[in-house]
């Protein structure tokens, strides 16, 4: 397990998503109204790239005609079929998907941690006035 | 115990219905002409309308209760019959007169059929062309539990998933009926997708078509979801295509789920849980293929024992696939039609 950065928090504004590469491997941070989420970058039906999906909310019903839209700008729609999961999770909606997408912890750190620590955070460009967002994996 | 859930009695022309139908609109047959009604659904004179054996002289065959009792009960083994009347009342236009035809429908089967032989039951036939009325020929004739089922045809003038249709599904579960479809058009539309073939043989295999249209439809517009316990039973519809069907909607549900938010359940779920196919016509070869459909299907208790009599699907007397073995055969005759039929009395 290793700390990874992917952007100083400063510059990686709620609303925008950033890529890195973990472990050889493509991964997708979401900022949503401040929290991050983040996601290997494979749709686990048939790989699409999550990035590119559209960040839409929760539509549930408890019968038809009716429409509960919660949770907005918390569920990624793959671009390739329309597959939909929870960025929290990794999990799908659908009943016919037993498919989950592979979550990843985000968390902010202070900059001086990023600084302290034998990780990654020292190929970024380290301004140790800022707060550092980085990827566990 | 075998119930036979699909049997036609053949009505003869509009002359057997007047007696119960309203004066009016006897003088007004009359007087308009309306001898008889056709559709080209089943055409009297094409093979398939009737068995060479089951076909008289003259004269529709199964026009009465005796004729199909010693043609279609007893030669096969069958305790009870369901009755589903295709005389086409589902032609007419006009509300009043549909109704009219659908209600003297119901009181011929009652009066010929049922009133004359314990082990007949029944569909009620209704025409779509006025829900309020369907709806009050459900309860007009719901009281009488020797009515099973409501029916209507495959080729709607719109999808059967519409909400227009729901006041019918919600009467089926106020009164334990299930919702049968059966094979064959109101010619409200063209029979197939692509619009007017030229040939019978056409007609007649479009009509799985129609039957996968509704399938989807009542999946998608949320009918099993907003009505459970409801049973929807194919009549004639065959059902080999079914897991191909399933399979399909399944994979683009996946994607398209959120279009449809009420599907709580797969399509193969739902199935399970509220679809039935009538046995015959057995649209696959005798072989070890046909037994493996029913794994497809996922379950042994979605295919109900029918004959389709008088209709020309098979000889003898023994419409069961012979990769059919007897455990199986004996949930189709019996314990899959009364866990259908909540009036059977097989359901809770």
């Amino acid at each position: 397990m290793a700390r990874h950065v992917v952007a100083a928090a400063a510059d990686f504004p709620p609303g925008t998503r950033r890529m890195i590469t973990v472990n050889e491997r493509a991964v997708v941070v979401f900022n949503v109204k401040g929290e991050y989420f983040g996601l290997y970058n494979k749709c686990p039906h048939n790989g699409g790239s999550l990035a590119e999906g559209v960040l839409t909310g929760l539509l549930q019903s408890s019968s038809p005609g009716d429409y509960s839209y919660t949770r907005q700008g918390e569920i990624i729609r793959c671009p390739w079929h329309g597959w939909e999961f929870d960025i929290r999770t990794g999990q799908s909606f659908c009943r016919a998907i037993r498919a989950k997408a592979r979550p990843l912890p985000v968390r902010v750190e202070p900059g001086s941690s990023i600084v302290e620590g034998p990780y990654k955070a020292e190929t970024v460009e380290v301004r140790v006035e800022d707060d550092y967002v980085v990827v566990d994996a | 115990m075998q119930i036979d859930c699909d049997i036609h009695p053949g009505t003869p022309d509009t002359a057997a219905l007047f007696p119960y139908l309203p004066e009016h609109w006897r003088d007004i047959s009359a007087m308009r002409g309306i001898a008889d009604l056709h559709s080209t659904n089943y055409p009297d004179m094409t093979p398939l309308a009737a068995r060479a054996d089951w076909r008289p002289a003259k004269g529709r065959p199964g026009s009465d209760a005796a004729t199909v009792a010693a043609q279609c009960l007893e030669p096969f083994g069958s305790d009870i019959g369901i009755l589903n009347p295709l005389f086409p009342v589902q032609s007419f236009y006009s509300d009043d007169l549909a109704q009219a035809y659908a209600s003297a429908l119901n009181d011929w089967t009652r009066g010929d059929f049922l009133d004359r032989d314990p082990r007949f039951r029944a569909s009620i036939v209704v025409s779509l062309e006025n829900i309020e009325m369907a709806v009050a020929e459900i309860e007009r004739c719901a009281p009488d539990r020797r009515f099973v089922q409501v029916m209507v045809l495959a080729g709607t003038a719109r999808p059967l998933g519409r909400r227009n249709h729901w006041p019918i599904y919600e009467a089926c579960v106020r009164h334990d009926l299930a919702l049968a479809i059966h094979a064959g058009q109101e010619f409200r539309n063209a029979p197939t997708a692509l619009g007017w073939p030229s040939y019978y043989l056409e007609d007649y295999v479009a009509h799985a078509q129609s039957f996968q249209y509704q399938l989807t439809s009542l999946f998608c517009e949320g009918v099993f979801n907003r009505y459970p316990t409801l049973k929807v039973v194919l009549l004639e519809s065959g059902w080999t295509w079914v897991p191909a069907l399933l399979w399909r909607i399944a994979k683009y549900w996946g994607g398209l789920r959120f279009e449809v938010p009420w599907t709580d359940r797969s399509p193969e779920e739902v199935v399970r849980d509220q679809l039935r196919f009538s046995l015959t016509p057995v649209d696959g070869p005798d072989t070890d293929q046909l037994r493996r459909v029913i794994d497809h299907l996922g379950s042994d208790q979605l295919i109900l024992f029918s004959t389709d009599y008088p209709h020309s699907q098979f000889e003898g007397a023994d419409p069961f696939p012979s990769t059919f073995d007897p455990a199986l055969r004996s949930i189709i005759s019996g314990d899959a039609p009364l866990a259908t039929y909540a009036r059977l009395g097989g359901a809770p």
